[in-house]
């Protein structure tokens, strides 16, 4: 997220997947989309069929390759070189979009005296601290702005509110030697042609057939879309690598276009949805950053002076973030109280998944809900994750099958060799059985923003219930048991406005709370009908102001239509913000207002009627001229020109050097991945990205610098047939056949050397342990030439595990734990292992006896 | 032979299935088992062959999506060829001739469809199929195969694996209708370079002695042998008339030659 956020303003897709049918070339990196969006990929089919070309770069072949016009097989990992030789090619070769760059980013800008580049210093830029392995960002910022740089990069998700700087000193003329153009030239120098088929594997007559396919389809009659998922994110370099993709999009004019953008592929079905209203641990509702210990945040107001930004659309934070505190304390939030500021908890570090893992294992985490995630099959590090849930004092897994996070304890791995006894471990183990969603009612926020309202179908079966309803009762029952105390941590509780009406079944009434969401006004008790209507004052309460809109009366709730009509499938659901599909789409038009061209117009300035009008909800204000120039001393949105389409941002335009928003660096660097086979071709002297985040643990061990033991890459996936830890997959009976058994997947060559034939058993082993698994020898992998060195890529699914119909060895346990500094991502993509030929006994562990297929039916 | 079914006729409906646009989701095969309630079967192991862990149509697979690995060669890079199999509803249907209890019926839509409460589960129909798609079911001891969604275009559906299909690879409707997409849809993939694209099941194929043409048609964008489809389909049963002319010449070869050798042997005793 922070990948596209900082850069553009907002984490979510730029686009929407219809509207990939329109694009004329459409490429997909760090994503298998036709197997884990199979549903969204038809509409790179449709644009395929229209004669759009159709892109796959990934190391394996894969579902999607088969549907591609081109597949380049890539190692993982070093996708950042192949897109930084894009940008350097385009910049070079003056393919790019000059009128959009100059107008619609911020290129023009003049980076400050004291900023060094990578190419200065080895790999670093300036300002690294190296005892505490991060950077002072302050060298980082733009000369002439009102020197309000950050002398830390913020926290990881609130990167909106910083990026994007006002006042700065600007060459127009993009020659200027530190002008933001400039120096990304000259930061990407280095990434060529030849550097790519040295670092990526891919020859230079195939990265010419890219580059052509990408800028011949992004002109003004033209558009290119990139797809990316998980293959990107997951990565200690995952941000930036997306923030390469954006830059690279920028320059060639495609964001805020029909066919164009970036269409970012969200893991599930609503995983858009869980950060917008967030179980990230620093985020609140609305991207409005978790109060933090380590910030000036110890009242309302000193929160509010941190995350108010002068210009841009954070200049409204004061009015979500009150409305925010009304919704969750009603009357009890006063203007006297800060809004009841005081009762929300702020964090004091890092509490990601990752963290959590090392926290049960150390006994700082004493219990667990665990409510849609199987982490004893997808943690990272699984084995350790494992453990972890050993030394809890007590668990609770809800689910609709007995997963393996609720039976670890008696049938796991280390139950069966010994080093776990279920006698000795303390963890009190609930297992409650949870509604799927035909049987409750709810919505799905999908990949492109979109909410959608479903109802339920069927009851759910015997004592089933929905996570909202066990939420709910435990809240109330919670609220009782702590009515009497008067500790801190009681009065969060009792502070709470807890009022939602039930059904008869008992479950809570979930339009009621979507209409918090949407927010109201207190007086009347009327919705608001946008977020425009918000106000700082206590007036209005309001769940997440970026889905305000979606109940405009009490008695219609968006969510819920289906009547799609035009190019941008309005009034099918409701997207965030205001409706509106393509973000940024002001830049759809050119400066001047009117479209690129006839075939890509979207959103377009109506002289005569003086507003933007077209096929979306504009993104802009509705009544901003294109001619608009801000006055002296204008605030929020007025203080942007009329030519600047990125409104979430201070100035107005996207970032292509982003002053203080990142932990990693202002422009993309391409570092290995935490583990990888071989140097660092592009910066011999900084192997990796110099802060990201290691978690050390003696049951955590990384491979010692390019080991010998460990020679080949390993990457993990997903199939189409099965779901992430396969909890709702490998459980049902239809699912399960389809992919009955865990598999790697490895090239011929590697076969032969080790012995195996397809169908035999491998053992894959990392520091942090061995799995054995079945061999899948296939052609869809193939070595890769890489610096003169062969390296073999070996393909492993971590949906498997010990329960269930299908089942295999766990593929997590033998990933590490080791994050992104800014979105604090695992590195589950790129890693490397070793292969060898396993022995009967091993074998004998693996299969785990036979299974009955139409068991539970 | 098609029966009244006491309203009107629709006239034939059917598959046209597209290999050019699969991306081997399985989704077709899990509606299928969904909607008709077939259980899983295989033997819950790693096939090993591709993705394609399902093997082959059966009694309670009525959908089967083939991959194909086509390995590099000179004139074509590697591939991974996917296609969704399914029965073929034939115009001259060898499982239908074959039923000697009239348990395999046509019915309003032109589909071939076989009553459990008839079938008597001879398996006269297994081979008589040059495809391979009826099979008997150990279980409960009858032949089951694509009903075409029987119940379903009853009710004014579309079969659940069209429905589910998120690519339009599998589309349905009128036969005409879909052969004449097929067929433009052939030339369009070789006006773009896909010089084997072929519509198997046009009404040409397996020549005289074939079927007629396919119900359920299918574009394929290699050789149908590599998809696991002959090239030639025909019926078992058209050769029967002549097997059986051979035979009982042969017979009656034989029987002159015995004729002759006893006579030969009784007149060298005399």
């Amino acid at each position: 997220m922070p990948g596209l956020g900082a850069r553009l303003g907002r984490g979510g897709a730029t686009t929407f997947l219809q509207n990939l049918a329109e694009s004329d070339c459409v490429v997909v990196m760090g994503s298998n989309m036709a197997e884990n969006h199979p549903v969204g990929f038809r509409f790179v089919v449709e644009a395929r069929e229209r004669g759009g070309t159709v892109v796959h770069v990934d190391p394996r072949f894969t579902r999607t390759s088969a549907l591609a016009d081109l597949h380049l097989p890539i190692r993982a990992g070093s996708d950042l070189v192949l897109l930084g030789a894009l940008i350097s090619a385009v910049i070079e070769r003056g393919l790019f979009n000059r009128e959009y760059v100059l107008h619609y980013t911020n290129a023009a800008a003049l980076v400050g005296d004291a900023f060094q580049d990578t190419d200065d210093l080895h790999g670093l830029f300036s300002g690294y601290r190296e005892g505490e392995r991060a950077y002072d960002t302050s060298s980082w910022a733009l000369a002439g702005n009102r020197g309000s740089g950050h002398s830390q990069a913020i926290d990881a998700e609130s990167y909106e509110q910083r990026a994007g700087e006002t006042n700065v000193e600007e060459d127009p003329s993009l020659t200027h030697l530190r002008c933001v153009f400039q120096v990304l030239r000259r930061h990407f120098a280095r990434y060529t042609p030849e550097s790519v088929q040295r670092v990526c594997g891919i020859d230079p007559d195939q990265f010419e057939r890219l580059l052509s396919a990408i800028t011949a389809n992004s002109t003004p009659e033209r558009t290119t879309t990139f797809c990316y998922s998980v293959a990107w994110t997951q990565h200690t370099t995952g941000t930036q690598m997306i923030g390469a993709c954006a830059i690279l999009q920028l320059l060639l004019g495609n964001i805020g276009r029909p066919g164009g953008g970036i269409m970012a592929l969200r893991g599930h079905a609503t995983i858009q949805g869980s950060t917008d209203i967030p179980t990230l641990f620093n985020l609140l509702p609305g991207y409005l950053p978790m109060p933090a210990a380590d910030r000036p945040h110890a009242s309302l107001a000193n929160y509010l002076a941190d995350v108010t930004t002068e210009t841009g659309w954070w200049h409204h934070a004061p009015a979500y973030m009150v409305s925010l505190l009304k919704a969750y304390y009603g009357e009890r939030a006063t203007p006297n109280n800060g809004f009841g500021y005081g009762w929300l908890p702020q964090i004091e570090g890092d509490y990601s998944f990752q963290q959590m893992t090392l926290m049960m294992d150390r006994g700082v985490i004493q219990g667990l809900f665990c409510m849609g995630q199987n982490p004893a099959v997808g943690g990272l590090n699984a084995k350790l994750a494992r453990r972890g849930l050993s030394r809890l004092r007590w668990l609770v897994v809800r689910d609709a099958f007995e997963i393996e996070s609720a039976n670890f304890w008696k049938d796991g791995p280390e139950v069966a060799e010994g080093s776990l006894r279920p006698e000795e471990i303390p963890t009190e183990v609930f297992l409650l059985p949870a509604a799927l969603t035909a049987e409750k009612d709810g919505s799905y926020t999908n990949t492109q923003r979109l909410i959608q309202w479903h109802d339920r179908a069927v009851p759910p079966p015997g004592e089933a219930t929905s996570e909202a309803w066990f939420v709910h009762r435990l809240a109330r029952l919670l609220r009782e048991r702590y009515a009497d105390d008067d500790s801190p941590r009681a009065a969060q509780l009792q502070a709470l406005e807890w009022t939602y009406p039930t059904l008869p079944d008992g479950e809570p009434n979930l339009e009621r709370v979507l209409l918090e969401i949407n927010g109201v006004h207190l007086a009347s008790g009327q919705p608001v009908t946008g977020f425009g209507e918000l106000r700082d004052d206590g007036s209005t309460a309001c769940g997440c102001w970026i889905y305000s809109g979606i109940m405009p009366a009490t008695d219609r709730n968006r969510a819920r239509e289906r009547a799609a009509s035009g190019r941008a499938s309005l009034g099918w659901g409701y997207a965030w913000p205001a409706d509106r599909r393509i973000l940024y789409n002001r830049a759809s038009a050119r400066p001047d207002g009117t479209p690129w061209s006839e075939r890509k117009a979207w959103i377009w300035w109506d002289i005569e009627r003086g507003r933007w009008i077209g096929h979306d909800i504009p993104d802009f204000p509705s009544a901003k001229p294109p001619e608009y120039r801000p006055g002296a001393g204008a605030t929020g949105v007025t203080a942007h020109r009329g030519d600047a389409p990125f409104l979430m941002l201070a100035d107005g335009r996207a970032q292509l050097f982003v002053a203080s928003a990142l932990r990693d660096g202002p422009l993309p660097t391409h570092y290995e991945p935490w583990e990888s086979p071989v140097a660092n071709e592009l910066y011999p002297d900084q192997l990796r990205n110099p802060v990201a985040r290691e978690l050390s643990d003696p049951g955590n061990p990384y491979q010692p610098l390019q080991d010998p033991r460990f020679p080949h890459v390993l990457t993990t996936y997903r199939l189409t047939e099965h779901h992430t830890a396969g909890g709702m997959s490998r459980f049902v009976p239809w699912l399960a056949e389809l992919q009955p058994e865990g598999f790697a997947e490895l090239d011929s060559v590697l076969a032969d050397r080790v012995g195996i034939d397809n169908g035999g058993w491998i053992a894959i082993s990392t520091p942090r342990g061995e799995i054995v698994t079945r061999a899948l020898v296939t052609d869809r992998l193939q070595p890769l030439s890489i610096g003169g060195r062969t390296i073999h890529q070996v393909g492993l699914p971590w949906h498997f595990g010990f329960g269930g119909i299908a089942t295999g060895a766990i593929a997590n346990d033998l990933t590490s734990l080791v994050e992104d500094p800014n979105s604090l991502i695992h590195e589950g993509k790129a890693m490397t292992c070793s292969v060898r030929r396993a022995s009967f006994s091993a074998t004998r562990v693996a299969m785990d006896g036979t299974r009955d297929w139409n068991e539970g039916r | 032979m098609t029966r009244s079914f006491g309203h009107e006729h629709p006239g034939a409906m059917g598959f046209l299935t597209d290999a050019t646009l699969c991306i081997g989701c399985k989704a077709c095969e899990v509606a299928c088992k969904q909607w008709n309630e077939l259980p899983a079967d295989g033997d819950a192991a790693l096939s090993a062959r591709s993705y394609d862990n399902t093997g082959d149509l059966g009694a309670t697979t009525w959908r089967h999506v083939a991959f194909i690995e086509r390995v590099a060669t000179d004139e074509a890079p590697f591939a991974w060829l996917m296609l969704s199999d399914v029965c073929k509803h034939c115009v001259h249907a060898g499982c239908m001739e074959a039923c000697p209890t009239g348990a395999i019926v046509r019915t309003e839509f032109d589909s071939i469809f076989i009553q459990p409460d008839i079938c008597n589960g001879c398996g006269y129909c297994v081979p008589a199929c040059p495809f391979g798609v009826p099979q008997l079911d150990q279980d409960d001891g009858r032949v089951h195969k694509c009903t075409l969604c029987y119940d379903r275009l009853r009710g004014g559906l579309q079969p659940a694996c069209a429905t589910a299909c998120p690519t339009d690879s599998i589309l349905f409707g009128p036969v005409t209708e879909l052969r004449s997409i097929g067929r433009s849809r052939v030339e369009s993939l070789k006006e773009r370079g896909v010089q084997k694209a072929s519509l198997y099941g046009d009404t040409s194929l397996g020549g005289t002695n074939g079927i007629g043409g396919l119900n359920a048609m299918f574009v394929l964008n290699d050789e149908p042998e590599l998809f696991n489809l002959p090239a030639a389909p025909s019926l078992p049963q058209r050769t029967t008339g002549p097997a059986f002319l051979a035979t009982l010449l042969s017979g009656a070869c034989f029987a002159l030659l015995g004729a002759a050798a006893f006579r030969a042997t009784k007149r060298g005793e005399d």
